[in-house]
Order: structure tokens, then C-alpha cells, then sequence
């Protein structure tokens, strides 16, 4: 579709989409991203398709990191191309695409987060110039999407659009599959370190071996194996296919936001930009939609973290340990968490052994049989932002009668005051949220 | 001599948490005294002899390659015949059986230790809490979250577990199935987290001991809880059937 001047109904249906976007953001009746382009759809069918028309446009997918890889490509691009129209708080299916297109200027680059689901869909229609695929991992057992279907759906949309561009996690089994069927796929090591849904060839239903390590690459015995990398991740630098290694100081923690961060470096490079430029804006990202910022929850600080999924809740424990804040544990099982927590009996929580604990959130009985199993000493504590107070105070008690605490000069106790970490599965965590004040810290 | 829990392809039937049986079974064990050892025996290495094996959920493809492992092997049937204890849930339940239907219809062979057979249901998934009153008066009700499309059916020697009180289960009102020391079921959550009943019921049969009560305090609040929303789940669609049919 070529990028002339819009129909008179596409007009309307994009004014349409900002005035009940703008009346649910005054009525604060939500984020003001969904019901906007609900209606706009519904006036013109074809809305995200005319609204896509003449923009460089990349689509992120994957079943961890969508949120926070879409925000990192948004600011590496930003030098070369310009403010991107993003879909910023992952309203990820298509009502929240044509929303976050109607609010930015015409021919702007749009770098989209785009549900799992959706995205073969969305390949065929917008015929987008990259597309960057980060994983694909179990998640919302009580929704059968088998991440194996999930992969071959990717694969035959993306045969089907020879012009795209896929970025594509080579140490992900499923996602190399999904991408080998493309014309030119750029194949980044971001890493993967969950492996359980990663075992079955999906070429040959076969094994997959691993090598030792998390980026020692992998083989089947009918001969689909990880693909030569074209970028890869080494520590804390990004090294290219010519050798060239290029150090990324990132503000955000982990490593699998150094894995979001390689994905989006490459993503950038992919549409335009250069890659010292996009890895130096990356590094300056310090929180996306929320996650890891410190907020006050009724008088206390707290570090707020986002996990939906084994896969996720690994990372960030890995994250949170070793460590001595208290911690405390959201969940919550409603329909956009799954309402099957059997999924945390996948978590190692053990880990969490020797740290003061607080299980909460509407199924924190279903956590604390799974803490008392792990032998890790908790609290139950249903409400949230009770379960931080609590929380807060333990670790305020720990502080003033726990080892060294007579010798600590009395300025010391401000350190052992600091945040207390919060880990919420999806509604866990938007709900205390919804419940905490910013404070910049 | 500890007491070996298999937990067996945990890469292919690990889908849905039901790892966590195992953990729940050795923690039990040894918080009575009882040494045990938890094997996570992956598809990829032979079933090592254990005294308890645990079989779980899984995606269909990873089902039927489960399947043919263990027949091919024949070592999970020869554990049944030395007297080993099996729980088997969900995908695991229906490759215990004589057949099931793989996901292009295809009637595939199970290993024939439940006298059951599991045809593609007709309808949707049966998803959601699962409520079942035990066959065997000795056990309290047992809670667990089902999540399954197939429609299981009970020959003359396999005795079902329960009777379903909220939910779907087999499909005839029944929930699981008994044979001897093995049992298959429906209940993800996993199983024996919401039961520790049941738990204890396949450690006392493994052991051949009476065991003490342990203090379930918050295994109790969590069933008081799911056993609740289960009912509270069943008496809504009651209403709206009876608003349905009166219409």
C-alpha cells in the first residue's frame, strides 16, 4: 500500500481512535491505548494497514523481553530515523498497534510489540521491513498455545514475506526454526537459559543436544543446528560478524536484558542505524513501563519486577540472588496470568532460602505451599501492599538486631533500608502498581 | 536403602508443573525420617529403577514420543510388576492406557497398565478447577486444576479414583483411574501439592509403612480455598443451565 493521503473514513476512524483514547486516559478508565483503536478498527477495517503504510516498521515478538526490546529499538533508532510511534505499554495486538500509529506523525518509523498469536497475521498484512523474534517458551497453561505451533506459524508467514527482515535468537531452537524459512535472516547468540521447551527437534521431533554453557550453540542429529551468528553477545560487549566488539553499559539489570539489548542493537542496525549509536542509547534505558524502577508502596520503597513465566521468574531470581533485601513474591492467576499456577512448582525457588519472604497476591496459598516445599521460611500476606509493609519491617528488624548492627555507625542504617525487591507475575504486579507512588530513587 | 521417585521425561510430559509431584514426595519422605532420592529421568537416558514413578503433562507430539520411549523400552511395565507405585497425570494418564488419540487423530498404543482408552473429545477443552469425591472412602476429596481434550474410557478392570463433583474429568463423571499401585488422574496443580493425602496414600503403599500425619497447615488453606472456588464454580454454571434451559 502506497503512503498517499488517507481516505476520508481512514481519517475519520484515526480521529476517532485519539478523542476516545484521550476521553478513557481523562476518565482514567485505562491506559487509554485499547478502546481508542477498538473503535477505530471498527470504522475502518483496514485502519492498521493504511496507518502502517510508508513507515519503516519493525514488529517485536516473543514470549519474554516484547515489552522491554520494542522501548530499547525504539531509543536505538531514534538518532538516525526519529521518535518511533511504539506501543509502550504492551498493548500488543492490533486495537493498541493502531492506537500507538494514530498518535505519531505520518511516515514516522513504528516499532511495534506484537503478541505471539497475532504476529503471522500481522507479517502478512503490514509486510514489515524487520521483524525481531526473541523467544518462545511455555506460558498460560490454562491457554493452549503450544509454543511448537506457535513456531511453525511464524515460519510460514515469514516464508510467505521474502522483504522481511527477521532478527532472530539463534540459541532459540524454536525461533531459529521459525526464521530458517526466511530469505535473510540476521541470526544473533542473545543466549537462552531456559531450556526445557527447547529439548524437542521441531524439525525432525528428534533431540536437541546442547553444548556446555549457555552460548555453547546446539545440534540435532538430522542435522538442523544453530545457525552461524552474525551477532552475539560476550559479557558486557556486543561482537559483530567482523570481529568488531563494541561495549554495552547498560542501566538495566540482568542478563536477559543484555540478551533484549543485543537483540534490539541489531534490530537497529537492521533498519538504518548505526551500531556504536544504537548500543550508546540503549545503555541509557534505566526502566521500561514500570519495571526495576524503585517505588513507595504506603511509606516504603520497593523494587518492582516483572515475571510471567518460569523462563522469566528464572531470570530475575537469578537477578535477586544472591542478595539480602527481603523479598516478595506476587501471584496472582486471573485470565491474563494463566489460572493454572502449577507452573510454579517449574521456579527454583529454593534459592530464596536464607531471605526474609512475603508470599502474595490472590494465590498466594498456592506460593506458599510451593515455599514450604522449598524449605524457604515465608509470610503469607494476601494484600500487597500489606505484604511490602511487611516486608519492610522485617527487614528494618533485621537491620537494627541482626549481625553487626551494634558496630554499624548510626548513619549505616539508611543502606540497610534500602528497597525491598517485589517479583509479581503479571496482575500481581500491575496491581501494586496501580497502588504505588513514583519516587525516582 | 533410600526411596528412589522417578520423575519420568520431565523434558517431554513437563509442561505443566507436575514435576513439582516428585519434590512433594521425597519432601514427605523425608520429613519423616524416610531418605529420598528424586531422579529426573530425561527421554534422552534409560528409565532408571526407582520404587516410585511420577509421569506428568505434556504437548501432543512430545506425548507420543514419550510413548513410543517407554514401550520401546518396556522398563516402566516391569517396574509395575515388581510392585513399583505410579501416578500418572493428564498426557502421562492417557499413555498408561491401552490407546490414545494422538493430535491428527491417530489411535495411538499406550503401555496397557490401566484398563482405559482416551478418544479426542468432540467439544472444547475441558479447562478449569477439578473437584472429585475419592472412590475410596479414605481419602478426603481431592482439588486439582484439569486442562485436557481427551475424553477418557474406562474398560471392566480399571476402577476410576473419584467421582467428579466440579469439573470435567474423564468425561463420564468419573475422575481417574486405580489399578493396583497405579493411579491416573486429571488433577494438575500439581496433584499431590493440593493433596497431600494422596501423597501419603502412594508413599505408605511404596514403603509398606504406616506414616505419621505431618502438620499441613498451609496445604490446608490452600485446598480450603480451591475446593471453594471450585464450587462456587459449579453452582454459577448450574444457575445459568437452569436460566438456559428455562428460556
Amino acid at each position: 500500500m502506497s503512503a498517499g493521503p488517507l481516505p476520508v473514513r481512514t481519517r475519520a476512524a484515526v480521529a476517532a481512535t485519539r478523542a476516545v483514547n484521550g476521553l478513557s486516559r481523562r476518565a482514567r478508565a485505562g491506559h487509554g491505548t485499547v478502546a481508542g483503536g477498538r473503535v477505530g478498527l471498527a470504522l475502518d477495517p483496514l485502519l492498521l494497514e493504511r496507518l502502517a503504510a510508508g513507515r519503516l516498521t519493525a514488529l517485536v515478538s516473543g514470549t519474554n523481553g516484547k515489552t522491554t526490546t520494542t522501548r530499547l529499538l525504539a531509543v536505538a533508532i531514534e538518532g538516525a530515523l526519529g521518535p518511533a510511534a511504539i506501543n509502550a505499554t504492551g498493548s500488543n495486538m492490533p486495537a493498541g498497534h493502531v492506537t500507538a500509529l494514530a498518535a505519531a506523525p505520518q511516515g514516522a518509523p513504528a516499532v511495534l510489540e506484537v503478541d505471539e498469536g497475532y504476529l503471522p497475521r500481522l507479517v502478512a498484512s503490514l509486510g514489515p521491513e524487520v521483524v525481531v523474534l526473541l523467544n518462545l517458551s511455555r506460558d498460560q497453561l490454562d491457554r493452549t498455545s503450544e509454543v511448537r505451533m506457535v513456531a511453525s506459524k511464524w515460519r510460514r508467514a515469514l516464508s510467505a514475506s521474502p522483504a522481511t527482515v527477521p532478527v532472530a535468537n539463534a540459541d532459540d531452537p524454536l525461533v531459529a526454526w521459525a526464521a530458517s524459512g526466511a530469505a535473510n535472516p540476521v541470526w544473533v547468540g542473545a543466549g537462552l537459559s531456559w531450556r526445557e521447551d527447547a529439548v524437542g527437534c521441531p524439525s525432525c521431533e528428534g533431540r536437541i543436544s546442547f553444548a556446555a554453557g549457555e552460548d555453547g550453540g546446539w545440534a540435532c542429529a538430522c542435522g538442523f543446528s544453530r545457525p552461524p551468528l552474525d551477532v552475539r553477545i560476550d559479557g558486557d560487549d556486543v561482537v559483530l560478524a567482523d570481529g568488531r566488539r563494541l561495549r554495552v553499559a547498560l542501566a538495566l539489570p540482568g542478563r536477559f536484558n543484555r540478551a533484549n539489548a543485543v537483540m534490539a542493537a541489531a534490530a537497529a542496525v537492521a533498519m538504518g542505524a548505526g551500531c556504536e549509536d544504537a548500543v550508546r542509547r540503549i545503555g541509557e534505558v534505566d526502566e521500561v513501563a514500570g519495571r526495576f524502577a524503585v517505588v513507595g508502596v504506603a511509606g516504603c520503597a520497593a523494587r518492582v519486577m516483572l515475571a510471567k513465566n518460569p523462563a522469566g521468574w528464572r531470570e530475575l531470581l537469578d537477578l535477586v540472588c544472591p542478595g539480602e533485601r527481603p523479598v516478595v513474591v506476587g501471584i496472582n492467576a486471573r485470565v491474563a496470568d494463566g489460572r493454572d499456577p502449577s507452573w510454579l512448582w517449574d521456579v527454583p525457588f529454593e534459592r530464596l532460602r536464607g531471605r526474609t519472604v512475603v508470599a502474595t497476591g490472590e494465590r498466594c496459598r498456592d506460593l506458599a505451599v510451593r515455599l514450604h516445599y522449598a524449605e524457604v521460611p515465608h509470610r503469607t500476606v494476601r494484600d500487597e501492599v500489606a505484604a511490602v509493609r511487611a516486608a519492610w519491617m522485617a527487614g528494618r528488624a533485621t537491620a537494627a538486631t541482626g549481625p553487626g548492627a551494634r558496630r554499624a555507625p548510626p548513619h549505616a542504617a539508611a543502606t540497610a533500608e534500602g528497597p525491598v525487591d517485589f517479583i509479581g507475575n503479571y496482575t500481581a504486579f500491575t496491581d501494586l502498581m496501580a497502588r504505588a507512588t513514583r519516587t525516582g530513587a | 536403602m533410600s526411596l528412589e521417585i522417578v520423575v519420568v521425561h520431565p523434558d517431554l510430559l513437563g509442561t505443566y508443573g507436575d514435576g513439582g509431584n516428585g519434590v512433594v514426595l521425597a519432601q514427605r519422605a523425608r520429613w519423616r525420617g524416610i531418605a529420598a532420592e528424586l531422579v529426573d529421568a530425561t527421554s534422552g537416558v534409560a528409565l532408571p529403577t526407582g520404587d516410585l514413578y511420577c509421569l506428568g503433562g505434556g504437548e501432543d507430539a512430545a506425548q507420543t514420543a514419550s510413548a513410543e520411549r517407554l514401550r520401546a523400552e518396556g522398563a516402566l511395565e516391569r517396574a509395575v510388576g515388581r510392585g513399583a507405585v505410579v501416578l500418572a497425570v493428564c498426557a502421562g494418564y492417557q499413555i498408561l492406557g491401552t490407546s490414545f488419540a494422538g493430535s491428527d487423530g491417530r489411535v495411538l498404543s499406550g503401555l496397557g497398565l490401566l484398563d482405559v482408552r482416551t478418544v479426542k473429545g468432540n467439544g472444547r477443552r475441558a479447562v478449569g478447577e477439578l473437584l472429585a469425591e475419592p472412590a475410596d472412602g479414605r481419602l478426603p476429596l481431592l482439588t486439582g486444576f484439569e486442562n485436557h481434550g481427551g475424553l477418557t474410557i474406562r474398560g471392566p478392570d480399571a476402577a476410576p479414583l473419584a467421582e467428579v463433583a466440579a469439573g470435567v474429568g474423564n468425561g463420564d463423571g468419573t475422575e481417574g483411574a486405580v489399578f493396583g499401585r497405579v493411579i491416573g488422574t486429571y488433577l494438575h496443580g500439581p496433584a499431590l501439592a493440593r493433596n497431600p493425602a494422596l501423597a501419603d496414600l502412594l508413599l505408605s503403599w511404596a514403603t509398606g509403612r504406616r506414616l505419621e500425619p505431618l502438620e499441613d497447615a498451609e496445604e490446608a488453606a490452600l485446598r480450603e480455598e480451591r475446593i471453594a472456588a471450585a464450587r462456587e464454580r459449579r453452582s454459577r454454571h448450574r444457575v445459568r443451565y437452569e436460566l438456559g434451559s428455562s428460556s
